[in-house]
């Protein structure tokens, strides 16, 4: 696969493997934000941590949809495919994720509820057009990336006029939570919490630009390059990181420049701003309320608003009593150090988002690193 | 998160906006409504049906070059 | 199966005609769907005796007995159909132990509204394949169920065969050393059904490798009598398969991630669902497990059949008392390779 095998290569790994261990200070740690799930989903499925020096490592960030969802917005969603008997169109991410009292989709379906899974929010418009008689409601998660594929189905649904069809909306946006997490406690006073860079989000980018961090390296000083996923990207963002952390830069770089420009996509980005609007805040599991961190459907659109059209309470519901995903979402925590990893929480029976998602970064240790044996050096150190 | 995969254009719908991407041998029908000036033979980034951006083959070889390099940098070959 | 006494004189209309619930009430109805489909493809001389069991002679040795319920969505698929998958996966399971198969037995639930046109299909792909195996459909069973209350058919196949002696092939018995090899390409029936599954349309070359592997067990058993384990990767893909051994034989795993066959349309379709070819299901591979004197034998046997063409070892069997399979990553790093969890869902994030 064109684009795909060539960031795979075994060969330029161990290079840069080298060229990490060769110019990592070893005076120094390098702690290193990796925004996204599908960073994290990269270090594991390839083992790119066993070819890091010891003293660079990587803190998982929130960037998982699925992660961050606040289990109140499950419940929202039960209640309109229970109560409200709608057709219920999610994503293959969202089933098996908890809401309170441990219900999730996938046990609603298996009582009966109308629940469908989805590739595209295309496949649910054709839904709605084939059951005219019956309300569908697209469930719709994602950052940037996922938003302008929503807003292209809330235009065809006005065009079109199919007024049986609404979505749920629950989008979200990553610079702002890049910034809940350079303002937490953890990060600012107590210092318990070292970031010293970002892998940025790289598919994110191709839609909103490289410039939307610039803040990151501006007002805050941390350095940030735009990541590919591919293990290569990983490791040659980190080399990047490592070489800006040693001169003293704080800058916005781009690794993944085969799709990402400063500027983004502006075709989505129009797209997105006449479909949706800021809410003015938004619950993130594990950050909280986070000012003008998620979207809302215009009031232009509001016939296609699931908000609108159904009864959609705040919904605060709390976690389960003891898990940690909120710190580990905010790097303060790895999902070892919770108590109920892999004793009560396991993929099989997830108390918190984190282990759900296969990109979570519990379920990714789980799969992927649960007892990583000691491993003998690498390449790297040869 | 953001699944994302690399395909090649193969056909384009222009009554529809809707184009046949190959993954390999996979086939696949995905909507153009994203992106503008899309031809065949073009890569695009697949995620949910949707083609989200093109991607430059320089800008490809240039970043594998830049991991050539640095693998065979001086200090780093031991 | 009580075939009618009297010849029928309306024939059963198969090209238009529908299940309805007298095709399930024991009456004529359901004795002329019997003698007019079912038995008419499936023949054979237990069939033929009309009663409701089969009776036959086995020689000495140990009996092997193995059942499959297959339920599947679409019935009919690329490379395959939910007749000869039932077929398949149940020759397989009775085989995985070094046992030849004998006979099957097929157990029908079929929903009412389905076409006779799309049973006949079903039976006949069924006859073609155990005709294929080597083995007998000696007895059956038909329900109806009411339209809505099952997904067109439901087949339920058990299976009896014989273990030659001096074989001990079980689960249990991987040890420390033994080289873990595996009959071919990884992935491609999961592939190929989710290619035809509503809402995931793709198009892909990829055909199900639904295969009865009783052939090349035989194979096998006779050239490498000491083979360990053999199993057949269906549910949970090669990589369930794997921890399901570690744990019955209580060792380690370590595999090489390069020498593990994948079809590149099989990478692909993954890449697009975000699926792991590891965790897919397979209907026409197995796993084996040799000491490692036997690898290169084992290997060269697998090759020479047409059904072990693209074989490979792909690792050994470890120390590890924590039953862990591990891979070599092919970019250079390592990875636990997991229990599957849940089901495989596709994944936009």
């Amino acid at each position: 696969m064109k684009f795909v095998d060539e960031f795979r290569q075994r060969e330029l790994a161990q290079g840069l493997a080298a060229a990490i261990g060769a110019e990592a200070d070893s005076g120094r740690d390098y702690r290193l934000m990796e925004f996204c799930g599908g960073h994290t989903h990269a270090i594991f499925r390839y083992g790119i941590q066993d070819l890091m020096p010891a003293n660079v490592s990587f803190v998982h960030g929130p960037g998982c949809p699925v992660c961050v969802l606040p289990m109140g917005r499950i419940d929202n969603a039960i209640k309109l495919a229970v109560e409200d008997e709608v057709i219920l169109c999610i994503y293959g991410d969202l089933l098996r994720v908890p809401g309170s009292g441990r219900k999730s989709l996938m046990k609603v379906k298996a009582s009966g509820g109308d629940v469908r899974m989805i590739y595209s929010s295309r496949d649910a418009l054709d839904i709605a057009k084939a059951n005219p008689d019956r309300q569908v409601v697209f469930f719709a998660i994602g950052f940037e990336t996922t938003t302008p594929a929503t807003a292209v189905a809330l235009r065809q649904a006005a065009a079109e006029g199919l007024d049986n069809f609404t979505v749920f909306c629950n989008h979200v946006l990553t610079p702002a939570a890049m910034q809940t997490i350079l303002e937490s406690p953890e990060v600012r006073t107590t210092g318990s919490v070292k970031i010293d860079g970002f892998l940025g989000p790289s598919h994110v980018s191709t839609v909103i630009g490289s410039r939307p961090y610039e803040f990151c390296a501006g007002d805050y000083e941390k350095p940030v390059v735009i990541a590919g996923f591919e293990p290569l990207d990983v490791m040659q963002a980190t080399l990047m990181l490592v070489r800006q952390l040693n001169t003293g830069r704080h800058e916005v770089e781009n690794q993944y420049t085969r799709a990402v420009t400063r500027d983004g996509n502006r075709k989505a980005q129009r797209l997105v701003a006449e479909v949706f609007a800021l809410r003015r805040e938004f619950e993130w599991r594990g950050l909280g309320l986070v000012p003008d961190s998620a979207l809302r459907i215009r009031s232009k659109f509001a016939r296609f608003d699931a908000e609108q059209r159904f009864d959609v309470p705040p919904v605060s519901a709390s976690d389960v009593k003891g898990c940690a995903c909120p710190q580990i979402l905010r790097g303060a925590a790895k999902p070892t150090d919770c108590k109920l990893f892999d004793t009560v929480c396991t993929p099989e029976n997830p108390m918190g988002s984190c282990m759900v998602s296969s990109e979570g970064a519990c379920a990714a240790y789980y799969s992927y690193g649960r007892f990583r044996p000691p491993q003998p050096d690498t390449e790297a150190a040869a | 998160m953001c699944l994302a995969v690399p395909a090649r254009v193969v056909a384009i719908d222009a009554a529809t906006d809707v184009a046949t991407i190959a993954l390999g041998e996979v086939r696949k029908d995905v909507s153009l409504a994203l992106v503008d000036d899309v031809a065949v033979d073009d890569f695009v980034l697949i995620h949910v049906g949707f083609a989200l951006s093109r991607i430059s083959s320089d800008e490809a070889e240039a970043t594998l070059e830049l991991m050539r390099e640095a693998g065979m940098a001086p200090e780093t070959t031991s | 199966m009580s075939a009618a006494a009297k010849r029928f004189p309306v024939r059963l209309d198969v090209r238009r005609g529908v299940i309805d619930m007298s095709h399930g009430g024991g009456g004529r109805a359901m004795a002329q769907l019997i003698e007019e489909l079912f038995v008419k493809h499936l023949d054979n001389e237990f069939l033929r005796q009309g009663n409701d069991q089969a009776r036959f002679a086995v020689g000495a040795g140990r009996m092997v007995m193995s059942v499959d319920g297959h339920v599947i969505s679409p019935l009919f698929f690329p490379g395959g159909d939910i007749g000869s998958l039932a077929v398949h996966g149940t020759v397989n399971d009775v085989a995985m132990s070094g046992a030849r198969p004998l006979h099957l037995s097929a157990g029908f639930i079929i929903e009412e509204g389905f076409a006779l046109a799309d049973l006949e299909r079903i039976v006949a792909s069924m006859a073609r394949a155990a005709k294929d195996a080597g083995v007998q459909v000696v007895a059956g069973d038909t329900k109806v169920v009411e339209l809505g209350k099952g997904d067109g058919v439901f087949i339920t196949t058990t299976g009896i065969g014989v273990v030659p002696a001096g074989v001990t092939i079980s689960g249990d018995r991987a040890r420390p050393g033994d080289a873990i090899l595996v009959s071919g390409s990884l992935g491609d029936h999961g592939v190929a059904i989710m290619s035809s599954r509503e809402n995931l349309t793709f198009d892909t070359t990829i055909e199900s490798d639904s295969a009865p592997l009783n052939g090349l067990v035989e194979t096998l058993v006779n050239a490498l009598p000491d083979i360990r384990c053999l199993r057949d990767p269906t549910r949970g893909g090669l990589a369930t398969t794997l921890n399901e051994i570690a744990l019955q034989s209580r060792v380690g795993m370590r595999l090489d991630e390069a020498a593990i066959p994948v079809k590149p349309a099989v990478n692909a379709a993954c890449e697009l669902l975000g699926l792991d070819p590891l965790y897919i299901a397979n209907e026409g591979k197995l796993v084996c497990i040799v000491p490692a004197a036997d690898a290169a034998d084992a290997l060269t046997l697998m090759r020479a059949h047409p059904l072990g063409r693209a074989a490979a070892v792909i690792g050994e069997v470890v120390d590890d008392t924590h039953g862990f399979v591990q891979m070599q990553t092919a970019f250079g790093g390592s990875r636990v390779l997991d229990w599957l969890s849940g089901e495989q869902l596709p994944r936009i994030c």
